[in-house]
């Protein structure tokens, strides 16, 4: 039963991307990838990885889905058709050779590999020093600490490299100004919004809380938050900083900066970096988690949004 | 036994690893390629997963891999897209848009 | 609770499932066959929202703890807001994305 559900999902996903990859319209594309996303995370709570549902489901879906979604629509407004040139008969020919040999490759090597979670047993006796009982909480922020704070520092470089694309002209805008034109739709998203925020925030306090024992932590609880900010500007109950704020800096820069404070600290008291004091350790890591959930949010949502577009979004939908 | 419960995902996984990348050499356009290259993501993420399921559960390295791999992709998707809307804006013109009137570097 | 108490409730769950698998599947045949975004929304929307009701009480008479029914319900209750805005904001925009006029020009026509 569980293996035909298995492999109905797999044909499902298999499906679901195929036609996101090769359906004409990129509009229709995208819709199919965000299905693709949410079936993904069906897939991965079947193997067990609830953590990775909600990220996958909230990030790779939901988040990636709005960014190529909004700029697919200011392409289109640019003149952009985002129609697909066809490649010639005999390119698509051999780029098939080359990825079904590819793939052949791939699935025979795989095949050789015996699954199994051989680093459980590893991660599992090392847990109760920390007081913290979801295994992938402990390596995210623990065990591999190293590449969680990285992982920070690139999406907020991320963010600088994309907000660096804008011309000097527009720095002094807010990202872009994503109010619904149309006035019921604005009260609609706004209504949504006032009921939706403080559930998310609730939603995304309780998911870092949870995440140290539970599935969870600062990564989803950043998705869900940064999905509210989202919705939030569509109703301008939410307005965007300006990419000179400094509110918006700070709440960028809290999570990475907790997390090289204290694991500095860790280094100055005798340890090494990011080795956490004993004792200590689950009261550091939910500190960490709930400044990085903050600064998640705020990269993640203004990473969606965009840079601000100097020409045809900016001049209309400021009237609030 | 050739199929364990795992090697169902990460097969599927490879499939995906290898349908991302034909449509990402047949598929011209930027924000095209940008999904085929997210695909492709998702594939290794999926093998990772795949083969890192027991019975008992997943690998909780696995699962931390592939959570910081979804951030990291999904960053480099957001800043790929403000490139290419920033190239359309741009148009064909050689010289700087909009009157950003720098000298070299 | 005895066992014939048990089977009972799963065979409650299992029928609320299929009922609403079967809501789904009439919301998915609606938004294919019906012509236009406003009618194709109306199927979506009401026969989904009707069918994650029941999907969702199958499951909390499935998982037959109440901490967990009422998580399920607070899921219900957002996918259901939700869904009724995001068929508000499309239901609005889709006259406008087909070319046929704006939203207040819609609304006249069709008198509401």
């Amino acid at each position: 039963m569980s293996a035909a559900f298995d492999i109905l999902l797999c044909l499902m996903i298999l499906a679901t991307a195929g036609i996101a990859l090769f359906v004409r319209g990129a509009f229709a594309a995208i819709a199919f990838f965000i299905a693709f996303g949410n079936l993904l995370g069906l897939a991965w709570l079947a193997l067990g990885a609830v953590n990775v549902a909600l990220a996958e489901i909230a990030v790779g879906a939901g988040v990636t889905g709005v960014a190529l979604i909004l700029a697919c629509s200011r392409l289109f407004e640019l003149g952009d058709n985002l129609a697909d040139v066809r490649t010639p008969l005999a390119s698509r020919l051999g780029s098939a050779a080359l990825c079904l040999g590819f793939t052949v490759m791939l699935a025979g090597v795989v095949l050789t590999i015996p699954p199994g979670d051989r680093l459980s047993k590893v991660v599992a006796p090392l847990l109760p020093g920390l007081g913290i009982e979801n295994p992938v909480t402990g390596v995210l922020l623990a065990f591999r600490g190293y590449d969680t704070l990285l992982e920070t520092f690139v999406l907020l470089g991320a963010l600088v490299a994309a907000w660096s694309l804008t011309p000097d002209a527009s720095r002094r805008l807010p990202p872009t100004t994503m109010v619904m034109t149309d006035p019921t739709s604005r009260i609609v998203a706004e209504a949504f919004t006032r009921l939706l925020a403080p559930a998310a925030l609730i939603i995304a306090a309780y998911l870092v809380w949870v995440g140290s024992d539970l599935p969870g932590g600062a990564f989803q609880a950043g998705a869900v938050l940064a999905g509210a900010l989202v919705v939030a500007t569509l109703g301008g109950v939410v307005v965007l900083p300006r990419l000179d704020s400094l509110a918006a800096r700070i709440a960028l820069m809290v999570g990475p900066l907790t997390f090289l404070a204290i694991g500095l600290a860790g280094a100055a008291l005798g340890g090494r970096f990011l080795a956490y004091p004993d004792g200590l350790e689950k009261t550091l890591i939910v500190t960490i988690e709930y400044a990085l959930a903050i600064s998640i949010a705020a990269g993640l949502a203004l990473l969606a949004i965009g840079p601000p577009q100097p020409m045809p979004n900016n001049a209309r939908a400021d009237a609030r | 036994m050739l199929v364990e419960g795992g090697h169902v995902f990460a097969v599927t996984g490879a499939v995906l690893a290898g349908l991302g990348f034909y449509s990402f050499l047949v598929k011209r356009h930027p924000i095209r390629q940008l999904l085929a290259a997210n695909v492709v993501g998702a594939g290794v993420f999926l093998m990772l997963g795949g083969l890192g399921r027991s019975p008992g559960g997943a690998d909780p390295f696995a699962q931390a891999l592939v959570i910081t791999g979804i951030v990291i992709a999904v960053a480099l998707s957001a800043l790929g897209a403000a490139m290419v809307v920033r190239l359309a804006a741009c148009g064909d013109k050689d010289e700087a848009p909009l009157g950003e009137k720098r000298e070299g570097p | 609770m005895g066992p014939e108490f048990l089977a009972v409730l799963q065979i409650l769950s299992l029928a609320l499932l299929a009922a609403g698998v079967l809501f789904y599947v009439a919301g998915s045949v609606g938004l294919l066959r019906f012509p236009d975004a406003p009618s194709r929304l109306h199927a979506l929307t009401k026969a989904d929202n009707v069918g994650l009701g029941l999907v969702s009480l199958a499951a909390a008479i499935y998982w037959g703890e109440p901490a967990i029914a009422a998580k399920i319900a607070l899921v219900w209750l957002f996918a259901i807001i939700s869904s009724g805005m995001t068929a508000q904001l499309l239901a609005r925009a889709a006259p406008v994305a087909d070319g046929s006029g704006s939203p207040a020009e819609y609304e006249r026509e069709s008198g509401t």
